[in-house]
């Protein structure tokens, strides 16, 4: 069963289209997560989603409601991380986080929500005297207080420090085991790579890749390339001929491309070996999920049309 | 957990007004700029004020004291402030902060929200109207006329009820934060000081006087300084005042339901006013 169900989602400012037709399904117990930069459309389709802003033009289907109803029912099963969203500067961590649960009816324990997220020894604290990171945390705890069935995660470990983030992660990764649905959109590919099942890839209002971080843009079958340092007094034509064709140099280093990088490399350590000589700066690499999403995202152009009303 | 459910599943909604009642109290005391402008700063004058010249008697009002006069005049100073000037600041501020955004994604209707902050406000009204009254009997010897107390009572919620629905309107005309102390004061100081707050305008000029009737400000002065005026007869209700503040309330409703914001102007391509669920304006 589909979570959420996108079907040419459009949405206009005026001259500007933002969301210029986009398509997506989010599956039940799924973590789905919207890569793409700034202006790509990502929030405004989040947002849309979240019952924040009216479509217009698709459909939308989050947890069975149409979300711009904006039905108590269906917000009562959702949990929203907003990027920027403030809180009563002047209320305590526990205070505001017992407050919120109170708006749901089957909330989670407040105390336990604090703990989950890593603020415990601040769960007295004025908000006020928070750190970045420790609001942002208190942000997730809002968003999971009243045990939601679907989380939308906008951007949730900007300004985190590397443990933070690995700990945030932790905690998304067990709600997921959970069960719950989670959207997530972010500017981080490891995030992207750590936390989702499948990624969508956005670009100029459009989804212009969609698949698991391993399979996106045909990365996983792309062709690996190896490199290596050549041995001194070695030259490209005292390499063994049966490796595969297109050996570049760059620099002091050889590049090979090959889709059958098992044998390339059996090859070129066998010459290695046998000439007793290491092979320095020895790699295989494949295009990251990174090198993927430049690649796909810089060469997405914003439409240029202009929309009459 | 289960007492706070009804048949619907929701949190029932008596305590969760009541919570959200008594959240927006807490953060009334807690910040410091609220409770000093809207409890201390109108005692601060009534202190002042009072002490230079609570004995004397006012001719033009048939020879009453002062003190008589400035009582009810800086209550309604204070509700103005609670109520008008209080949200007119606070919810702009909270708006470009987010605070009403994330309050939005939460299953709490917006009604509730809306009703905890007004009836927070008159619930400050009140405590204001213990604190000066009570600082007005205990050192300037004020009478309060208890034939008169019922219409009091009715002028201090309808004023209330009135400026907190202007404070709501001007919260969703002000463009941002940071311009919304500037207007809430602009607004209401220079009509304060010609309304008969702290002085009676008997014998100012009659283009001011005829300017200050137009707003409601001074037909709550007068209205409330009327309930404490040993002179005047009768049960003291000024329903043609009590009108003017009915008719600027529903002014300002009107315009706060239709204009109410809950997110920060500036956050969307091209600057546009959002447009809200209509759904979301129903549960409202």
């Amino acid at each position: 069963m589909a979570a959420i169900r996108v079907a040419g989602l459009r949405k206009r400012y005026g001259d500007l289209e933002a969301v210029a037709g986009v398509s997506f399904e989010v599956a039940a117990g799924e973590c789905f997560a919207l890569l793409g930069p700034n202006g790509a459309g990502k929030t405004t389709t989040v947002e849309i989603l979240e019952g924040y802003r009216e479509r217009s033009g698709g459909e939308v289907e989050v947890l069975g409601f149409d979300p711009q109803h904006g039905e108590r029912d269906f917000r009562e099963r959702i949990g929203i991380v907003l990027q920027s969203a403030g809180v009563d500067r002047e209320l305590t961590v526990e205070e505001i986080v017992a407050l919120f649960g109170g708006y749901y009816p089957h909330p989670r324990d407040a105390g336990e929500v604090i703990d989950l997220v890593g603020l415990g020894e601040k769960r007295a604290a004025r908000i006020k005297t928070l750190s970045g990171g420790q609001l942002r945390r208190l942000d997730l705890a809002l968003g999971i207080v009243g045990d939601p069935d679907l989380l939308f995660l906008d951007e949730p470990t900007t300004g985190f420090d590397p443990s933070a983030r690995r700990h945030a992660w932790e905690l998304v990764d067990s709600l997921r085991d959970l069960g719950k649905t989670i959207l997530l959109t972010t500017h981080y590919m490891d995030e992207a790579q750590s936390l989702a099942d499948r990624v969508a890839i956005i670009a100029a209002g459009r989804i212009v890749a969609q698949g698991s971080p391993e399979s996106l843009g045909g990365r996983d079958v792309a062709e690996a390339v190896i490199s290596f340092r050549l041995p001194d007094g070695a030259t490209l034509a005292d390499l063994p001929g049966d490796l595969p064709a297109g050996i570049q140099r760059d620099e002091d280093r050889v590049l090979l491309r090959t889709s059958a990088p098992t044998s390339a490399v059996h090859t070129l350590t066998g010459w290695a070996l046998a000439r007793g000589e290491e092979l320095e700066a020895l790699a295989v690499t494949r295009p990251s999920l990174e090198d993927v999403y430049l690649q796909l995202t810089g060469s997405a152009e914003r439409p240029a049309e202009v929309v009459h009303d | 957990m289960t007492e706070r459910l009804h048949a619907g599943g929701h949190p029932a909604t008596g305590p969760l007004l009541l919570r959200q009642f008594r959240h927006q109290n807490k953060l009334f005391l807690r910040n410091p700029f609220s409770a000093f402008f809207s409890l201390a700063f109108p005692l601060m004058f009534l202190l002042l004020f009072g002490s230079l010249n609570g004995s004397q008697r006012i001719p033009e009002l048939g020879g009453i004291r002062y003190a008589q006069f400035l009582v009810p005049g800086l209550l309604a100073f204070a509700v103005i402030s609670t109520c008008y000037t209080g949200l007119a600041t606070s919810v702009p501020m909270n708006r470009d902060l987010g605070v009403l955004k994330r309050i939005r994604g939460t299953p709490l209707p917006a009604w509730i929200y809306v009703a905890a902050r007004i009836l927070s406000s008159v619930w400050f009204s009140l405590v204001s109207a213990v604190i000066m009254i009570g600082a007005g009997v205990l050192l300037f010897h004020v009478r309060i006329i208890w034939r008169m107390l019922p219409a009091a009572a009715l002028t201090l919620l309808l004023g209330a009820a009135c400026f907190c629905a202007l404070g709501l309107a001007v919260a969703a005309l002000i463009p941002n934060g940071e311009a919304a102390p500037v207007v809430a004061n602009f607004t209401f100081l220079p009509i304060a000081f010609v309304s008969s707050l702290f002085y009676p305008m008997v014998g100012a000029p009659a283009w001011l006087n005829t300017v200050a009737d137009v707003f409601p400000v001074k037909h709550f002065a007068l209205a409330l300084e009327d309930t404490f005026n040993p002179l005047v007869v009768g049960s003291g209700f000024r329903w043609g005042h009590l009108g003017m503040l009915v008719l600027w309330g529903a002014i300002g409703a009107v315009v706060a339901v239709r204009r109410f914001q809950w997110e920060p102007r500036t956050d969307r391509p091209g600057g546009q006013r959002p447009r809200v669920s209509r759904a979301w304006k129903a549960s409202a």
